[in-house]
C-alpha cells in the first residue's frame, strides 16, 4: 500500500471564487500515501474551504480534485459511495449528532455502512473507543455532556469508524488547552503510525505542526507558496513565512517541539 | 479501485498434529463485508483445536482483526503464526474490554399504566413550569416599573412587525377562503328555507365572534409560536441565552416580554383584519349566489351582530396571543442543547399553543353566553 503510486490527495488547477473574491488561485497539491501533510496560512486564506473541497462539501470554481487517483465525483452511485468511505473527517466542533449518544455516534457509521450484527458492532465501538482513549463508561453520555478533548475523541473515533485510509482533520487541536492537546496530538501520531493512515492537516498551531506534519504547505496569496518538510519552509524566504515561523511565540514552540522530537 | 486488493480467503490444511487455517488476502472492512455471509461460515468450520496462520495476509484492519478475536473465543490460538507487521493490530484489539451491555428490561404489563401515569405527572410539572415563567416574567416586569429606559420597545416592534405585519397576507388568504365556503354552504341550506337573509346574522356571528379569533389563533400559532420556540431553542443550543445571562440581562425581560407583549397586542389586530377578510369572502360569495347586495350586507350586519360580539372577538384574540406567546416561549427555554430536544419541544409548542387556545375559547363560550347574542 505504501509504495502505491496512487495519490490519495491530488489537487489540479484548484480556483475557487466566493462573490467577488479569488481565495485559490490555480492551486496544487499532492498528497502521498502515508504522509502527514499540515495546511497553515493566515486566516481567510481559505485553507478550511481547501479541506472542504477534498471531501466534496464544496465545489471549486475550477480545476479537479481527484482522491484516490480518481476525480471525486466519478463513477456510479456505488463508487462515489465507496470512494467516500476510504477517508473520514474531524470537524473543527466535532459535529456529534447531538442527539444521539457518544455509541450511537460511534455505530452510525458502522451501521448505515451494512453492518446489522448488534455485538460486533458493541465491540467494534469499545474498539474504536480504547483506540482513542475514551472509557467504556463514557458510552452512554450524550455529546451535550461531553468535555471538549472528549468531543474531539469522540469525533475522531467515528471519523476512524469505517478503517478510512485517509483522515481530514480541521484544527484537531482548537479549542484544547496545552496539556490535551498534546496528547490529542500524540494520539493522532501514534494512530497514523500503527493504522498507515494517510493525514491532511489544517492548523494554526504551531506546536501541533512541528508536532505531527512530515510535510507543510504553506498557503498565501490563494497559492501553495510552499511546501516540503518544516525545516526547509522555515529557511524559505518570503515575509508571510518569516512572520509565521519567525516570530517570539513560533520560536519557543518550535524549541518545545524540537526538545519533544 | 484500490491498485491490488486481494479478496480475503481461508484455506483449511490437514496435518498429522492437526487442522491448519490459512489465511490470505485482505482481512478489511472493505474486502470482508463485500461477501460476509460465506467467510462467517467458513470462519465457524474451523475445528476449535486448528492451528491459524496469518502468513499470507496482505492487510489487516482492526475490523478483521476483531473478526478473528471473535471466532477465536477472545484469546489467541494455542497455535497462531502472526507476521510481527500484525502484532499491533491484535494487540490493540485484545485490549477491548469485554462488556455486557445491559439489556432493555421486557415489557411488562403495567408498564402502559406507568406510561399514563408519567404523562399525569408530566402535565403537572409543565403547569408548575409555566406558572413559575408567568411568576418569573412578572418579577423581572416589577423591576422595569419606572425605569422606562430599560424597556424593550425596539424589541417588541420588531416582534410586532415580524408576527403582526408579516402574518397579514397569509391571514388574509385564509380568512377569504373561510368566508367563502361558509357563505357558500350556509346559503344552500337557506335558500331551502327562504331565509336567504338570516346569511347575515349566521355569518357576522360565527366569524367575528367564533370563528374569527381561534382561525387566526391557529394560524399564528403554527406560524409565530413555533418560530418563537425554534428561536429561543436554538438560541439555547448556541450559548446565546448563557451569554445574555453572564451579562446581567434578564432573558425574560429582553427575549420573552417583547414577544409576549407584541402578540398580544398584534393578535387583535390581526383577528380583526382576518375577521373583515372573511366577511368580506362571505359577502362575495353571498353576492354571487344569493344576489344580496353589498349596501343590503353592510346595512344588515351591524343590526344583526350587535357590537358586544366584536369587543368579545377582540378580548378573545389579545388573550389567546398571550397564551401563545406564553407557551412557546415556555417550551422554547425548555430546549436542551441537541436536535431531537429542539424538534420535540417545538412540536410540543404548537401542540399545547392550539390545545389551551381551544380549551380557553371554550370557557370564553361558556362564560359570555348572555353577551351579545340578538335572539334568545
Amino acid at each position: 500500500m505504501m509504495m502505491s503510486p496512487i495519490l490519495p490527495v491530488e489537487l489540479k488547477g484548484v480556483s475557487t471564487v466566493f462573490g467577488k473574491t479569488w481565495i485559490h488561485k490555480n492551486l496544487d497539491l499532492a498528497v502521498s500515501a502515508g504522509e502527514v501533510v499540515a495546511l497553515v496560512g493566515g486566516s481567510g486564506s481559505g485553507k478550511t474551504t481547501l479541506l472542504r473541497q477534498m471531501v466534496g462539501l464544496l465545489q471549486p470554481a475550477e480545476g479537479e480534485v481527484r482522491l484516490f487517483g480518481e476525480p471525486l465525483k466519478a463513477g456510479g452511485r456505488n463508487d462515489r459511495l465507496a470512494r467516500r468511505r476510504r477517508f473520514g473527517m474531524l470537524f473543527q466542533q466535532g459535529a456529534l449528532f447531538s442527539a444521539l449518544t457518544v455509541f450511537a455516534n460511534i455505530a452510525f457509521p458502522l451501521r448505515e455502512f451494512g453492518i446489522t450484527d448488534e455485538a460486533l458492532i458493541r465491540d467494534l465501538v469499545l474498539l474504536k473507543m480504547a483506540m482513542v482513549e475514551l472509557d467504556p463508561e463514557v458510552a452512554a453520555l450524550m455529546p451535550a455532556e461531553l468535555s471538549g478533548g472528549m468531543v474531539k475523541r469522540v469525533a475522531l473515533a467515528r471519523a476512524l469508524a469505517l478503517e478510512p485510509e485517509l483522515l481530514l482533520l480541521d484544527e484537531p487541536t482548537a479549542g484544547l488547552d496545552p496539556d490535551r492537546s498534546a496528547g490529542f496530538v500524540d494520539l493522532i501520531r501514534s494512530l497514523h503510525r500503527s493504522l498507515g493512515l494517510t493525514v491532511v492537516l489544517v492548523t494554526h498551531d504551531l506546536d501541533t505542526l512541528a508536532a505531527l506534519a512530515s510535510r507543510v504547505a504553506v498557503l498565501s496569496e490563494g497559492r501553495i507558496l510552499a511546501a516540503g518538510p518544516l525545516e526547509e519552509i522555515m529557511t524559505v524566504q518570503d515575509p508571510f513565512i518569516q512572520r509565521f515561523f519567525h516570530s517570539e511565540r513560533s520560536r519557543a514552540a518550535l524549541a518545545r517541539a524540537g526538545v519533544s522530537r | 479501485m484500490s491498485p491490488v486488493s486481494p479478496a480475503p480467503a481461508l484455506r483449511l490444511e490437514v496435518e498429522a498434529d492437526g487442522s491448519r487455517a490459512c489465511l490470505s488476502g485482505d482481512w478489511t472492512l472493505a474486502a470482508l463485508t463485500a461477501d460476509p455471509r460465506q467467510l462467517r461460515g467458513e470462519l465457524e468450520g474451523v475445528p476449535a483445536q486448528a492451528a491459524w496462520s496469518l502468513a499470507a495476509v496482505s492487510r489487516l484492519d482492526s475490523y478483521g482483526a476483531l473478526l478473528l478475536w471473535r471466532v477465536w473465543g477472545r484469546r489467541r490460538p494455542d497455535r497462531l503464526d502472526l507476521p510481527p507487521a500484525l502484532e499491533g493490530v491484535l494487540a490493540r484489539v485484545e485490549a477491548v474490554p469485554v462488556l455486557t451491555c445491559p439489556t432493555e428490561p421486557p415489557y411488562r404489563f403495567l408498564d402502559g399504566t406507568a406510561q399514563v401515569g408519567r404523562m399525569v405527572i408530566d402535565i403537572g410539572h409543565h403547569v408548575v413550569g409555566f406558572v413559575a415563567l408567568i411568576g418569573q416574567i412578572l418579577i423581572d416586569l416589577w423591576g422595569l416599573v419606572g425605569d422606562h429606559k430599560r424597556w424593550p420597545l425596539f424589541e417588541i416592534s420588531a416582534n410586532f412587525y415580524k408576527v403582526g405585519v408579516r402574518a397579514m397576507p397569509v391571514t388574509a388568504l385564509v380568512g377569504f377562503l373561510i368566508g367563502v365556503v361558509m357563505s357558500y354552504l350556509s346559503a344552500l341550506q337557506l335558500r331551502a328555507f327562504g331565509a336567504d337573509a338570516f346569511i347575515v346574522n349566521i355569518l357576522g356571528l360565527g366569524i367575528i365572534r367564533e370563528l374569527g379569533p381561534v382561525l387566526v389563533s391557529v394560524l399564528v400559532a403554527g406560524r409565530s409560536g413555533s418560530a418563537m420556540t425554534a428561536q429561543l431553542g436554538v438560541m439555547r443550543v448556541t450559548e446565546e441565552i448563557d451569554a445574555l445571562a453572564v451579562m446581567g440581562i434578564s432573558r425574560y425581560v429582553r427575549l420573552v416580554v417583547p414577544k409576549v407583549v407584541a402578540l398580544t397586542l398584534a393578535m387583535p389586530l390581526l383577528t380583526l383584519w382576518g375577521s373583515a377578510v372573511a366577511i368580506f369572502g362571505g359577502m362575495v360569495s353571498a353576492n354571487l349566489q344569493l344576489d344580496l347586495s353589498f349596501d343590503y350586507f353592510l346595512n344588515a350586519l351591524p343590526r344583526a351582530v350587535p357590537a358586544a360580539n366584536l369587543v368579545i372577538g377582540l378580548v378573545k384574540g389579545a388573550v389567546f396571543g398571550l397564551l401563545i406567546a406564553l407557551v412557546a416561549c415556555y417550551f422554547g427555554l425548555r430546549v436542551r442543547p441537541n436536535t431531537e430536544s429542539l424538534s420535540a419541544n417545538t412540536t410540543a409548542s404548537v401542540v399545547a399553543s392550539i390545545t389551551v387556545v381551544i380549551i380557553v375559547d371554550a370557557v370564553f363560550a361558556v362564560a359570555t353566553r348572555s353577551i351579545g347574542l340578538p335572539f334568545r
